[in-house]
């Protein structure tokens, strides 16, 4: 459980504008997708059957 | 001096019979009983109220949720509580004094559910199997809580507490949320969003938790001493796989309670519509859009989430970290906020691995990117599966497998945390009692413990201070006693 020592970070910019361009995909995110095609090549193996009528069936009480 | 942060975490876990009509109730009992075997003692009700009100009284229009008295309920040798709710499986974790304490017991809560699913064949026909889900919705509209439970001040007053509470609650989904496909419960379409919770909200502050959810839920009932104490008990949070986002969210929060009750705050944050942002903020996963502030500015969720995260910086310097588990704890807490911040307004993909909604985000678009896209039925199935907590269904499970996904825990003290109780609170006491004697204790709730030690009458031990009964403060006691009756001598007239 060691933890990394914590660094200086600089003042983040403030926004005004109320909506900015969507960022790039990011390397980070097309690294993950071909990391994670291991993952998905076997999925099926995971899911269960019938992915439709499994997810419509899946229905709960309210609760708290 | 803020109070030291003691807390927890409830989380209703959604349920499956396979193999039979849907019977909810009957398959909850059925996985609690078969996890708990005959080692179940029963809950003590007499001090729960959970109709009393935070500010004092309770609106003509507000229900008070109802005890189920007759349905299973059982406290566990680690100090949880396992009980059925509604038609849901609940396990309360026990009273903990620090957040990654509490992160270690939520992850431990999942595995007795786990263990609970393999055992419960036993008690069910040929063919029929329990399968649970650490999620908070069914999609259709039905939502089930997770709540986090932390310890304040009575002093605090209670208007202080949701000035500052509701635009932490509205912003901190930025790494609390579990992600969810789709929206429901009347809202706006979209096709991701990062809460699992956030479509359900209707109110600023009530009592309810069931119908007109309100973001800061005013139920006051405070398991400990009424007249110092009070329970804050939060409804607005999702249940967390990832144990990063467990950590920040009781972390975080935590700090900012121990601000609140210190009067740190300097500033109002007080949003123009909570219930409306909180949606909106959910229904963003750029992170870009703006909320408007009551005073007619605008921000982003993670420019006030940098404002809080400023002042408890500041805080921290002045008045350390002893309320939240101390300096390496609170530290701790420190840094993967900051990271968390800084990644997501930069790169919200390098957070995969350590909160859920990323996580899973990014899974689905590496899924729709070689399937059929996002219209894909297998889409909302991978929703849903992120959530088994069968580890060989669980697609959470499939990417910590895959070394996805960043551990704050080690596996044998999950492993142990199942069955011993936290060594710095009162669950050590109840926890120990239990072990020890599990046929003399009668029953059992947060604030006490009833034991049959042969006479009459019965004896109630109060544990009305959260942080008494504690290994240090009763080890060597229960090392003196090898029967319940000399523990009750002892306790009455210690010497």
């Amino acid at each position: 459980m060691t933890e990394r020592e914590r660094k200086q970070k600089p003042a983040p910019k403030k926004r005004d504008e109320v909506v900015e361009e969507l960022p790039p995909q990011s390397e980070s995110g097309e690294k993950i997708k071909e990391e994670l095609d291991e993952i998905l090549d076997e999925i099926d193996n995971v899911l269960e059957e019938n992915a439709e009528d499994f997810v419509r069936n899946y229905v709960q009480k309210g609760g708290e | 001096m803020a109070l030291p942060k003691v807390c927890g975490i409830e989380t209703e876990y959604g349920i499956v019979l396979r193999g039979a009509d849907p019977n909810p109730v009957l398959a909850s009992s059925v996985l609690i009983n078969a996890y708990v075997d005959d080692r179940r003692v029963g809950w003590d009700f007499e001090d729960e109220s959970p109709g009393r009100d935070a500010r004092g009284y309770a609106g003509d229009d507000a229900m008070a949720p109802e005890v189920e008295t007759h349905l299973v309920n059982a406290v566990l040798t680690n100090g949880a509580r396992y009980y059925v709710d509604h038609a849901h499986p609940e396990l309360s974790t026990p009273e903990c004094s620090d957040p990654l304490q509490c992160t270690l017991y939520d992850k431990a809560g999942e595995r007795i559910l786990a263990r609970s699913m393999e055992a419960a064949p036993r008690l069910l026909e040929a063919g029929q199997s329990v399968v649970v889900y650490k999620n908070n919705s069914d999609g259709k509209g039905n939502s089930y809580g997770t709540h986090e439970n932390y310890l304040l001040d009575r002093e605090l007053p209670f208007g202080e507490l949701v000035r500052h509470l509701l635009p932490w609650f509205v912003t901190r989904q930025v790494f609390t949320g579990a992600g969810k496909v789709g929206s429901e419960h009347g809202a706006e379409p979209v096709e991701f969003q990062l809460s699992q919770r956030a479509d359900f909200f209707e109110e600023e502050v009530g009592l309810e938790t069931t119908l007109k959810r309100p973001l800061v839920n005013t139920r006051d009932e405070p398991h400990a001493d009424a007249q110092r104490y009070r329970r804050l008990h939060v409804i607005v949070g999702d249940a967390n796989l990832c144990e990063v986002a467990t950590f920040l969210k009781v972390g975080t929060t935590a700090l900012v309670l121990c601000m609140i009750e210190d009067g740190f705050i300097d500033k109002d944050y007080s949003l123009r519509m909570p219930v409306a942002a909180v949606r909106q903020v959910s229904h963003d996963p750029t992170l870009r859009r703006t909320i408007e502030m009551a005073d007619g500015s605008t921000m982003t969720a993670l420019d006030l989430q940098w404002e809080f995260f400023r002042l408890a910086e500041k805080y921290a310097d002045e008045s350390g970290f002893d309320p939240v588990g101390g300096d390496h704890i609170g530290g701790m807490v420190l840094s993967r906020w900051e990271e968390a911040l800084t990644a997501l307004e930069t790169d919200p993909k390098a957070m995969e691995g350590r909160i859920d909604w990323v996580t899973k985000l990014a899974l689905l678009e590496a899924f729709a990117d070689r399937n059929g896209g996002w219209d894909d039925p297998k889409i909302a199935l991978m929703d849903l599966q992120y959530h088994d907590v069968r580890p060989e269904r669980s697609l959470y499970e499939r990417l910590v497998r895959a070394g996805r996904v960043e551990r704050l825990l080690d596996d044998a003290a999950v492993t142990a945390a199942m069955d011993h109780p936290p060594e710095t609170t009162r669950a050590y006491f109840r926890g120990n009692c239990l072990s020890r004697w599990p046929e003399a204790v009668v029953a059992a709730n947060w604030d006490s413990v009833i034991l049959d030690t042969g006479g009459d009458p019965l004896q109630r031990i109060p544990m009305m201070e959260p942080l008494r009964g504690t290994k240090a403060h009763v080890d060597a006691l229960f090392k003196e006693c090898t029967t319940p009756a000399e523990l009750v001598a002892k306790l009455v007239s210690p010497q």
